[in-house]
């Protein structure tokens, strides 16, 4: 696969195919890195900004904070490859869960 | 050097049990603390019933049998059904999925001594000032109100045994996830596997919910927080939503892995591939997914308003289509097949129907309109005795009975199952199916008496009747063990004669690294293909070859032993000085155990190929 040494002793690696991969994987790191610099900078200026509103800057910061969190998984933890598909369901299934309790009690016990 | 069969003295088998990390072993532990706790629990239930057997009785008193209620229910739900259920999961799984042991060895051992102390600190109630009293729910209210110790005992205990459980379900899940055989894919998984999976999945998901509101009922009680104080600011609703976010996935946790017995059951003796396999696949995904979008119908009656509850009542009442699919299921499996009348199988052809009832009067239930009436009535005691004896209940037994060969290597007594069968089948239905009716007359629940004259006595009496049967057929159960273990007479690798799946394959009780080589498996019912196509045995999917085993470690039960130390210490500070460095030596003791744990490396060790070719007749035959 993909995330596996090239150096692997085994005489069927395609190295260059690794290489290539390697190559395209830290280009999608290094992309990544610097789109979440700039969300966080994005973040700081929507909080320190006083032209907008808290009803504005909140979700504002929330959804780029999801966004965040997607690039951590998908590209600094490696889910976007293959053989993640059990954690990537679980992870899914607890966040609807806790995303379910917390509506219930906003709706229901704090409405 | 073999390490196989030697013969050794009770301290050496008690080290070794204390310090094991098998699964089959740990199963046997978890059927041995799951059993006393339910003997615990039947006991507390036979006081109950005498105590209303008849009207103005004062066999005990008004806040006696408010602990025996809650200590019933507590006990039962969480000391006796999940251990046992555990137990058949630990035993029966990895043998049904091909694998030597679970995915965490010493994990498992973790979960049990967890959920043991946590047992054993929750009931030293009895012994230390008084069991708690507030019902195995606990509402915050009525529990932050209760004087003495008694809801600290339930918090501090259930807070150690859940962590336990946690900790068990996460490590079969991964076992399942990883350790499957080869050949063995999701889709040719046994329904018992398929279960655990599902119901491991509801623990990671619904549990942490219960280990916050306890977390929040601890400090409130201990440490002079206020969540649950309406005074202070805090909302009692809160415990509400939060237990029972917990508490109705906690029936989805029981009763799947009772479905996935009975599966096999159904299927081992009618001698046909189960039916339907996919949509029962399909309908435990469903139960385990809708699980969780119901638990507010527990709460009805609390004032949610119109919305939430026509909301709630819709959700459950669709949790009787993948249920009904499954009962289809099971029926059409029987159809047509050549059936046999062995003890498990009177218990799983009895739980239909019985199931069946529970499960009408839990849509009836779902209903929130019709909820205000049956609210708290003992309606309500008669579903969910229904739905967990007719269905769990029912499942442990024919389990027990299915299982004894494989876990023991003997077989208990068909005639005294049967005695069994028949006793606790005429005394479950004498006991419960009359409560319906005194629901409906107009009985309260947990009421400790009540005055003649209103329609009650004769019921009541039934119901007690109904409860000694019950009671004498646990008593010839255990009869029958002890006549079993004493014959000691061995059985081979398939006693039923129609085993189906992998752990049929391997002798009875299989060797400790249960398969010498992997297994392929070629489709559902692996063992059974093989059978049908005349071979004796699996065709192994790897070369005879050495096989790692972890070590044995006395650390799970030292880390147990910290937290019970440090619950004492946590109850107790309030009013004694010594409570706060207690709690601090008991969490050193955890965490320094843990630091051993993690800095002593342990690589376990190997059977050698050597030893494996050495005794021919146990293990796989190629």
């Amino acid at each position: 696969m993909a995330n596996q040494q090239p150096n692997s002793g085994n005489p069927r690696v395609d190295i260059e195919y690794r290489r290539k991969k390697s190559a395209e994987e830290m280009r999608h790191q290094v992309i990544t890195f610097a789109l979440m610099i700039f969300l966080t900078i994005v973040a700081f200026v929507a909080a320190g900004y006083e032209g907008f509103s808290g009803w504005f800057v909140v979700p504002f910061i929330l959804i780029l904070a999801l966004v965040q969190v997607v690039f951590q998984l998908y590209y600094f933890m490696h889910m976007s490859h293959k053989g993640h598909e059990a954690p990537a369901m679980f992870l899914y299934s607890g966040a609807f869960v806790g995303f379910i309790t917390i509506i219930a009690f906003l709706t229901v016990i704090w409405w | 050097m073999s390490t196989l069969a030697q013969k050794k003295g009770f301290g050496a088998v008690l080290w070794d049990y204390l310090t094991t990390v098998d699964h089959k072993k740990i199963a046997i532990l978890y059927l041995i603390a799951g059993g006393f706790f339910f003997l615990l629990g039947g006991l507390e239930a036979m006081f109950i019933r005498i105590q209303l057997a008849v009207p103005n009785n004062d066999f005990v008193s008004a806040g006696l049998y408010n602990e025996i209620l809650t200590m019933h229910g507590t006990t039962m739900i969480f000391l006796a059904a999940m251990p046992l259920i555990f137990a058949f999961m630990n035993a029966v799984m990895p043998l049904q999925i091909g694998a030597r042991d679970v995915a965490f060895p010493f994990l498992n051992s973790l979960g049990f001594w967890l959920f043991f102390f946590g047992g054993v600190f929750l009931n030293l109630s009895w012994f230390l000032g008084g069991a708690p009293d507030a019902g195995w729910t606990s509402y915050a209210s009525l529990s932050i109100a209760s004087e003495g110790h008694g809801i600290d005992f339930y918090a501090l205990g259930l807070q150690i045994s859940g962590a336990g459980t946690l900790i068990g379900g996460i490590n079969f899940l991964v076992t399942i996830i990883n350790m499957r055989a080869p050949g063995m894919t999701y889709m040719r998984m046994p329904l018992f596997t398929w279960t655990t999976f599902v119901t491991s999945a509801l623990i990671l998901f619904a549990f942490p919910a219960l280990t916050v509101g306890l977390f929040l009922l601890i400090f409130d009680r201990m440490f002079g927080s206020n969540f649950f104080d309406p005074a202070m600011g805090g909302n009692t609703i809160i415990w509400e939503h939060f237990f029972w976010i917990f508490g109705h996935p906690e029936v989805y946790i029981l009763v799947l892995p009772a479905f996935g017995i009975f599966s096999e059951i159904f299927a081992i003796f009618s001698r046909k591939r189960l039916f339907g396999y996919s949509s029962m696949v399909f309908a435990t995904v469903l139960i385990g997914f809708l699980g969780f979008m119901v638990w507010a119908h527990h709460m009805f009656t609390t004032g949610m308003g119109p919305i939430a509850n026509a909301i709630f009542a819709v959700a459950t009442m669709a949790i009787a289509v993948p249920t009904g699919i499954k009962i289809f299921n099971w029926l059409f499996t029987m159809w047509g097949g050549s059936i046999t009348f062995t003890t498990p199988m009177l218990w799983a052809i009895a739980f239909i129907p019985s199931f069946v009832a529970g499960g009408v009067t839990g849509v009836m239930l779902a209903s929130a309109a019709q909820d205000y009436q049956y609210h708290d009535s003992y309606f309500v005691v008669a579903h969910f005795h229904y739905v967990i004896v007719g269905g769990v209940v029912f499942a442990l037994f024919a389990g027990a009975h299915l299982y004894w060969p494989k876990m023991f290597g003997t077989m208990l007594s068909e005639f005294l199952g049967k005695i069994t069968f028949v006793l606790f089948f005429i005394g479950f239905h004498l006991t419960f199916f009359i409560q319906h009716f005194l629901g409906l007359w107009g009985m309260p629940r947990r009421i400790f008496t009540y005055l003649p004259g209103q329609g009650f006595d004769t019921s009541n009496m039934v119901s007690t009747v109904g409860a000694f049967f019950m009671a004498a057929a646990v008593i010839i159960l255990l009869i029958n063990v002890v006549i079993t273990s004493v014959k000691n007479e061995k059985v081979g690798n398939d006693p039923w004669g129609d085993g189906r799946t992998l752990e049929w394959a391997i002798p009875s009780p299989p060797p400790f690294y249960n398969f010498k080589q992997l297994p392929l498996v070629r489709g559902l019912d692996a063992y059974w293909l093989e059978k049908m196509e005349g071979k004796k045995g699996m065709s192994p999917a790897e070369p005879l070859g050495d096989i790692h085993m972890p070590n044995n470690s006395f650390v799970p039960f030292v880390i147990s032993f910290g937290l019970f130390v440090a619950a004492f210490g946590a109850m107790y500070h309030n009013e004694h000085s010594w409570g706060i460095p207690v709690l601090i030596v008991g969490m050193l003791i955890t965490l320094g155990s843990m630091f051993v744990r993690s800095v002593k490396d342990d690589h376990g060790y190997h059977i050698h190929k050597e030893d494996l070719e050495d005794n021919n007749d146990k293990g796989v035959k190629a």
